[in-house]
């Protein structure tokens, strides 16, 4: 428990990438089994047991600790789970007394909720500070250490030397805590087998487009389709099991389940989750009402009435589809779909065209909701997992644009912890500023120095790592769309907004009005 | 009372934030340890260092008392014995008319090879700091914390790890304890800490190899431990290869604060006594009476009351949260 408590404290405290990676692959390097299989459930959310509600920990402190002593402490400190953690009082423990990750977990997934507080006691006084708080943490679920399933399966990648697909594709028919997967990837046994288990086949992925790049493609190889703007899914029903997996390999079904029992037998289908009313596809942020929830209500589904519109199939009966070609794929689609109504379900159209300039045209034109550009996929590929270059490719429409009023400037981490890199914008509202986005990237490490000068010398207040500046320089913010948000002050959120151009000529009273960008909702 | 701590019968001022005319200075922080007095009793080491930063400002009489040597003024006998915060420091001991009163200026019970250790002197009257006088201040041990160092520098050798610490005490307290851990490197410092640094050496205490960063090239500093004072300017970051900030503070034992100031390796490393050593102290200096001040005097005088102990606060003002509590980024 000591290092997975270290662990959790360390990713806590790395807000980079790169740092999550190397800490938990040395972890998985480190950590025998199966106490690195259980921490893997716990960062991957795949533990279940019975949650300890925090009135539980609060009752069990109130036993130890004077209640004036442990109000003010629980002021000070500001989280429950902590000040308990710090508060418990008990001398320093002996390391080789700590119990492992794994004893906990397998008492916790055998025991009663009437029966875990007193487990939970006789470990507080085991362990230390860091690992009380990493114990309360891992009881109470959700360690938000800000790494996702999808990361520590990268962090498994990166360890072992696997391609991260290949772990991915045997993810789904593992259970905690792993020996089978770690074995694999010590390089001690083969990989696991999948059997005939409805698990994730890995998804194709598609580049950007360069327009220059058209000049040395043949028109003739490539089919288009729209490119829809809801979110990548994967279906697939085997051996009467039906799943729903998101791009990233998290399974997604028990939102959506009115789309999981739409999903026929003995069929993988790649295809875009969209809300959909009578046909017709609503804005994206229909849809993030239906996302990161852990189910749906009757009331929900009846608003935003989810879809999955379809473009490629990787398994039909018990046959693998993925070495056929795009063209031949594309072809026992429509005719496995045409065997039957598909309720929940239907195909992305093919664009005809002939020539590069015919598409172009038709990309400029798509400005209606759901759309976000074309993509085009080479009609000879085959089904390759991952991001290789160039057989799919996503050409995307035209970013729109505004001019928008720096607000507030925080550092970054890493390289640019001594910047102030992240960019927080706003637009008028009257005589008010309105935040209406966050950007921080699009500038040139030069333009970085400058901005970085200019909010040191611009700054009217500061809250830790943040400063608000003057209102006084204009940002061109470029961004692939704009939705209604009730999350936002602004009632706007962008998508994918990045710093176009630093305009130092213009005047901050000249930039654009929350209510101009308002009319750019789709 | 602003003038500091006044003891009438013999007239002098414990570490007095105004210009008086005898002061006794329990250590060399500058919030304790200010310039201008008249004359002014401390350890040798303390008034070395009050020397080093203000020069002839130190004090016009200077006149250094070794622990455990009673000097007599008038009819108060004063003895200074060690308060293991830093070199130097000392508790005052005051004797007069059989009644015995300590006071503990900052302290600290752990061991630290940096100066001598904590002596517990029975007293009538224990005047306590309590800097961390909450039940959630534990300091871990040391060796853990210094463990966890150079476990980051060995997990990324290509960052400099830049570590805030006090420039008086907790650099020098860091530095020892990477050589009692067996790290031999070179440790690189920053222009502020380099003079105490050096006072330290010729004080007799070993830091190893040290050199400036100001004469290093960016690629050697890579993997590296570099000491700086919490208050260096962020952008003096930017000569440092993907820079990873670390603070040692018993502050860092509260993650949110740790987080707000962007730390990434929060070290919990104090040189004030934490909650244990606290109410353990009260307990062994047996004073009938205990005064409570610099810090949280209310939850130190809640548990002196839970254990027996007749306790009050006393309010003093002019003083910082010296450790650590400077924010680490101007």
């Amino acid at each position: 428990m000591k290092r997975f408590a270290e662990l959790l404290d360390a990713l806590l405290f790395s807000p980079a990438r790169q740092a999550k990676l190397r800490l938990l692959a040395d972890y998985f390097a480190e950590v025998p089994d199966p106490d690195r299989g259980w921490a893997l459930a716990a960062l991957t959310d795949s533990l279940s047991f019975e949650a300890v509600k925090a009135g539980q920990i609060r009752a069990l402190a109130a036993e130890r600790v004077d209640p004036e002593l442990f109000e003010w402490s629980y002021d000070f400190v500001g989280d429950l789970a902590e000040t308990v953690s710090l508060i418990w009082p008990v001398s320093a423990p002996s390391p080789n007394a700590m119990p492992r990750l794994s004893e906990i977990v397998e008492a916790l997934q055998s025991t009663t909720r009437a029966k875990a507080g007193a487990l939970l006691e006789g470990w507080l006084d085991q362990l230390d500070a860091t690992g009380r708080w990493a114990l309360l943490k891992l009881v109470t679920g959700g360690l938000r250490v800000g790494v996702s399933a999808r990361l520590a399966k990268t962090a498994l990648a990166e360890w072992s030397a696997e391609p991260l697909e290949r772990i991915e594709e045997v993810w789904h028919g593992l259970a905690p805590p792993y020996l089978p997967l770690f074995a694999w990837l010590d390089g001690r046994t083969s990989a696991p087998e999948l059997g005939a288990l409805p698990t994730f086949m890995p998804l194709m992925l598609s580049t950007p487009l360069e327009e220059a790049e058209l000049e040395s493609l043949d028109p003739r190889e490539y089919l288009a389709e729209w490119k829809w703007d809801g979110i990548r899914v994967q279906l697939t029903g085997r051996a009467g099991e039906r799943r729903l997996y998101s791009r990233a390999a998290d399974e997604i079904g028990a939102a959506f389940p009115e789309i999981v029992a739409a999903i026929p037998e003995e069929v993988t289908l790649d295809g875009e989750l969209l809300v959909l009313r009578a046909g017709e596809v609503a804005p994206f942020n229909d849809l993030q009402q239906r996302l990161n929830r852990k189910q749906a209500t009757p009331k929900l589904m009846e608003e935003y009435p989810a879809w999955v519109r379809l473009y490629d199939v990787l398994r039909l009966g018990g046959e693998d589809l993925r070495p056929l070609p795009m063209a031949e794929r594309r072809g026992r689609l429509e005719a496995w779909y045409r065997e039957a109504p598909r309720e929940r379900l239907d195909l992305s159209p093919l664009i005809p065209f002939e020539s590069w300039d015919e598409l172009k045209e038709l990309r400029a034109g798509a400005r209606e909701r759901g759309i976000e550009g074309l993509m085009l996929k080479q009609a000879q590929s085959a089904y390759i997992a991952g991001r290789p270059k160039g057989p799919w490719f996503k050409w995307k429409r035209g970013a729109l644009t505004a001019d928008c009023v720096l607000m507030y400037a925080q550092r970054g981490h890493g390289k640019r912890s001594s910047y102030y890199s992240d960019f927080t914008f706003g637009a008028w509202r009257e005589a008010a500023l309105v935040p209406v986005g966050k950007a921080y990237f699009g500038f040139t490490d030069e333009e970085l120095l400058q901005l970085d000068r200019w909010v040191r010398a611009h700054t009217v207040e500061r809250y830790g790592p943040v400063r608000e500046v003057e209102p006084a320089l204009v940002l061109e913010v470029a961004f692939d769309s704009i939705h209604r948000s009730t999350r936002h002050k602004s009632g706007i959120a962008m998508r994918f907004p990045r710093i176009a151009r630093i305009r130092w000529d213009k005047p901050a009273r000249e930039a654009d009005t929350v209510e101009t960008l308002a009319k750019l909702v789709v | 009372m602003p003038g500091g701590l006044y003891c009438e019968p013999a007239d002098l001022f414990i570490d007095p934030t105004r210009k008086v005319a005898r002061a006794v200075i329990t250590h060399g922080h500058s919030d304790h340890a200010r310039p201008g007095h008249q004359r002014v009793l401390a350890t040798r080491e303390t008034l070395a260092l009050m020397e080093a930063r203000y020069g002839d400002e130190a004090g016009a009489e200077r006149q250094a008392l070794a622990y455990g040597e009673t000097l007599r003024l008038g009819e108060v006998s004063v003895k200074l014995v060690p308060a293991g915060h830093v070199l130097g420091s000392a508790q005052v001991v005051l004797e007069y008319r059989g009644c015995r009163v300590v006071v503990s200026g900052d302290y600290k019970r752990r061991r630290d090879p940096t100066c001598a250790g904590f002596q517990v002197e029975a007293c009538d009257v224990f005047i306590t700091e309590a800097t961390f006088a909450l039940p959630v201040f534990r300091h871990p041990p040391d060796r853990d914390e210094i463990g966890r160092l150079l476990r980051s520098a060995r997990l990324f050798p290509e960052r400099a790890h830049v570590v805030g610490v006090y420039s008086l005490g907790k650099c020098q307290r860091v530095i020892a304890l990477l050589r009692e851990a067996g790290y031999d490197e070179p440790l690189y410092t920053h222009g502020a800490v380099e003079p105490l640094c050096a006072l330290y050496e010729r004080l007799g205490v070993k830091l190893g190899p040290l050199k400036s960063v100001a004469g290093a090239k960016k690629p050697e500093l890579a993997g590296k431990i570099v000491l700086a004072p919490p208050g260096f300017d962020d952008r003096w970051l930017r000569r440092f290869p993907e820079p990873l900030t670390a603070m040692a503070s018993g502050w860092m034992r509260v993650r949110q604060r740790a987080k707000q100031r962007g730390v990434e390796l929060p070290l919990v490393i104090s040189d004030h006594a934490d909650w244990d050593e606290l109410t353990e102290t009260m307990k062994e200096v047996r004073a009938p009476e205990i005064w409570v001040t610099h810090g949280r005097e209310e939850a130190l005088i809640r548990q002196a009351t839970l254990n027996g102990l007749k306790a009050r606060a006393l309010s003093l003002t002019g003083f910082e949260e010296e450790d650590g509590e400077l924010p680490l980024f101007s």
